[in-house]
C-alpha cells in the first residue's frame, strides 16, 4: 500500500487538507495514549496531580474531536471525495469517536482517583493491572500506527491481542472477588480496581474498532461484526 | 405479510439479508454488447479492443479524461462515426443480439432505435410543437390527433409540458438552454427509441437545469436504456447504475457505480476519480 497516498492529488490544497486531518487525528491519538497511561498510573500511586491533568486533557480531546469532525464534513461538501479519500474521511470520523471514548475511559479512572484523596493508601501491587495497561497501550499504539501508515499488515496481530486482554480482565476479576471475600475491608479498593480494569478492557475494544476502521479505509471492506477468519482473509487478499 | 416483507420502522428487513444479491445484478439483461471493438481515425487507433455489455433499462455512464475515446465509443452505438472521414472500425456491436455494422442494417432505422442528444441543445428553428413532431412527420405521420398526443406525451416525458403547454407555437429558439435541452430529449423520445445516447447533455447548463436533466434521466430509465458520457464525475455518480472508466482508448474498468466510486478495482480508476497524478 502506498504510504503517501494522501499526498498525490493534483490539487496541492487538497493534499494539505487531508494531511492536516491525518496529523490532527494522530495528535488526538497521542493525547489519549498519554491519558490512558497517566490515569492508570495515577490510580495505582494515588497521584492526584496526574489525575487532574488527565481530566483537563479530556477537554482538549473533546475539542479535537469536534474540530476534526468539522473539517471532514467540510472536505466532503467542498470536494466530493471518492474512493480512498472518501473512505479515509468516513473512517476518520469513526476513529475519532472511538478515540474520544478512550479519552472518556481514562478520565473516568482519573476522576475515580481524585475521589481517593485523603483516604488510606493501600500498599497493593497489582502487576496484572500494569500488564493490562501495557497490552491495551500496545493495541492503541498499533492501531494509530496503522492509520498513520495506511498499512494493515500488523492489524491482525493487534486485534488478536484483544483475546489476551479479555483473559487478563477475567483473571483480575477473579482475584478481586477472592480478596473481597477474604476481607470485607478490601471491598472499596477492590471495586475501584475492578472499574479500572473494566475501563482498560473497554479501551482495548475501542482500539480494535479503530483497527477495523483502518481496514475499511485501506481495503474498502467493512470488517465489523465478521469472524476472525474473515477479517484475516480480507487483510490478506482485499484490494 | 411474509417475513421478507416485514417492515420495522420503515426498514425492509428482508433487504438487509446479506446473502441476497443487490437487485442491479439480478436484473442485468444485456441490451448492447460490444465485442473486440477497434476504431481508427485515418489509421490512428482511437479505441483498443473494447469489450463490454450494457444493461437494458439502466443508466450506464462513461467517464474518463479528454480524448480517452468515450464520445467516440458512444457515437459508434448509433453509427454516427460513419459520417466522419477516414474512420475504420473492427469488431462488433450487438443491439438485441443483432450486429449494427451488418450490411443489411438500415442506418436510419438504427438511429430511430438509438436516439442521441448532444452537448449543445440543437432544436430546429421551428415551433416547439413542430420540433417534437418532426420525427413522426418525416416518417409520414400527419394525423393531427396522433401528433397532438405524441407531442404532449413526449413533452410530459421530458418534464417540459407544464412549462410550455401554453406556448407550443412559439419558436423553440426562444427557450432557455435547459428547456431547449429537454425539448431535444422530448424530440428524441417522440419516436420511441430503445436506447438514448447522451453526450455531455448538461455540460452547457446551469446547476438547476442540470439537476432537472438528471432527474429526467432517472425517470426515463424505466422505459429506455440510457448511455451517458460526462466529464462531471459527480454527475456520473448521481445518475448512473453502472460506470465505465476509459483511458487512452481502452476500457479500464466497468462496474456498478456504487462500487466503482467507493472502492474501484483498478489503480488508474482510483487515481482519476480522486484527482491524483496517474
Amino acid at each position: 500500500m502506498d504510504n503517501n497516498k494522501i499526498k498525490q492529488h493534483i490539487s496541492r490544497q487538497f493534499n494539505e487538507e487531508m494531511e492536516e486531518i491525518r496529523n490532527k487525528v494522530l495528535a488526538m491519538g497521542g493525547l489519549v495514549e498519554q491519558q490512558v497511561d497517566l490515569a492508570t498510573k495515577a490510580f495505582m500511586s494515588y497521584d492526584m496531580e496526574s489525575a487532574e491533568t488527565v481530566v483537563q486533557q479530556d477537554q482538549l480531546v473533546n475539542e479535537l474531536e469536534k474540530d476534526i469532525d468539522h473539517e471532514c464534513t467540510e472536505i466532503m461538501a467542498r470536494r466530493q471525495p471518492a474512493a480512498f479519500d472518501l473512505r479515509m474521511l468516513i473512517a476518520t470520523i469513526k476513529i475519532i469517536t472511538d478515540l474520544e471514548r478512550i479519552g472518556d475511559e481514562a478520565a473516568r479512572i482519573a476522576r475515580m482517583t481524585m475521589r481517593l484523596e485523603g483516604s488510606d493508601y493501600y500498599q497493593d501491587k497489582y502487576y496484572e493491572i500494569e500488564h493490562l495497561l501495557e497490552l491495551v497501550k500496545d493495541m492503541l499504539n498499533g492501531a494509530l500506527d496503522a492509520y498513520a501508515r495506511t498499512d494493515v499488515d500488523e492489524v491482525v496481530e493487534i486485534t488478536g491481542q484483544d483475546a489476551k486482554v479479555d483473559r487478563e480482565y477475567t483473571s483480575i476479576t477473579r482475584q478481586l472477588i477472592t480478596q473481597m471475600m477474604e476481607n470485607p475491608r478490601n471491598i472499596t479498593r477492590a471495586l475501584d480496581m475492578l472499574w479500572t480494569a473494566r475501563a482498560l478492557e473497554r479501551i482495548g475494544d475501542h482500539s480494535c474498532n479503530v483497527c477495523e476502521h483502518v481496514i475499511y479505509m485501506v481495503k474498502g471492506k467493512d470488517v465489523r461484526h465478521v469472524s476472525r477468519e474473515e477479517l484475516e482473509q480480507t487483510v490478506k487478499t482485499g484490494r | 405479510m411474509t417475513t421478507a416483507q416485514t417492515r420495522t420502522h420503515g426498514i425492509n428487513i428482508g433487504a438487509l439479508n446479506r446473502d441476497e444479491k443487490p437487485q442491479q445484478i439480478e436484473n442485468f439483461e444485456t441490451c448492447i454488447k460490444i465485442e473486440d471493438l477497434d476504431l481508427f481515425y485515418s489509421g490512428k487507433q482511437a479505441l483498443h479492443k473494447v469489450n463490454m455489455e450494457m444493461p437494458r433499462k439502466k443508466v450506464t455512464a462513461y467517464i474518463g479524461p479528454s480524448g480517452c475515446g468515450k464520445s467516440t465509443l458512444l457515437r459508434c452505438i448509433n453509427r454516427m462515426n460513419d459520417l466522419v472521414d477516414g474512420v475504420s472500425i473492427r469488431g462488433r456491436i450487438l443491439l438485441d443480439n443483432e450486429d449494427i455494422f451488418d450490411k443489411s442494417v438500415n442506418v436510419a432505422a438504427l438511429r430511430r432505435r438509438v436516439g442521441m442528444v448532444f452537448q449543445k441543445p440543437n432544436p430546429f428553428p421551428k415551433t416547439i410543437y413542430e420540433n417534437v413532431a418532426y420525427g413522426l412527420r418525416i416518417q409520414g405521420v400527419n394525423d393531427r390527433h396522433i401528433l397532438d398526443e405524441v407531442v404532449e406525451k413526449s413533452l410530459r416525458g421530458a418534464a417540459l409540458w407544464d412549462e410550455v403547454k401554453n406556448r407550443l407555437n412559439e419558436n423553440a429558439l426562444g427557450m432557455s438552454g435547459g428547456q431547449q435541452q429537454r425539448l431535444v430529449i422530448a424530440r428524441a423520445i417522440a419516436i420511441e427509441p430503445e436506447v438514448i445516447l447522451l453526450d455531455e447533455p448538461a455540460s452547457a447548463l446551469d446547476p438547476i437545469s442540470t439537476l432537472k436533466i438528471e432527474e429526467l434521466i432517472n425517470e426515463l430509465k424505466d422505459q429506455y436504456t440510457i448511455v451517458i458520457v460526462t466529464h462531471n464525475m459527480q454527475q456520473a455518480a448521481r445518475v448512473s447504475d453502472y460506470t465505465a472508466f476509459m483511458y487512452m482508448g481502452e476500457l479500464i474498468e466497468f462496474g456498478e457505480t456504487s462500487e466503482l466510486f467507493t472502492n474501484p478495482a483498478k489503480k488508474q480508476t482510483e487515481d482519476y476519480i480522486t484527482g491524483r497524478y496517474g
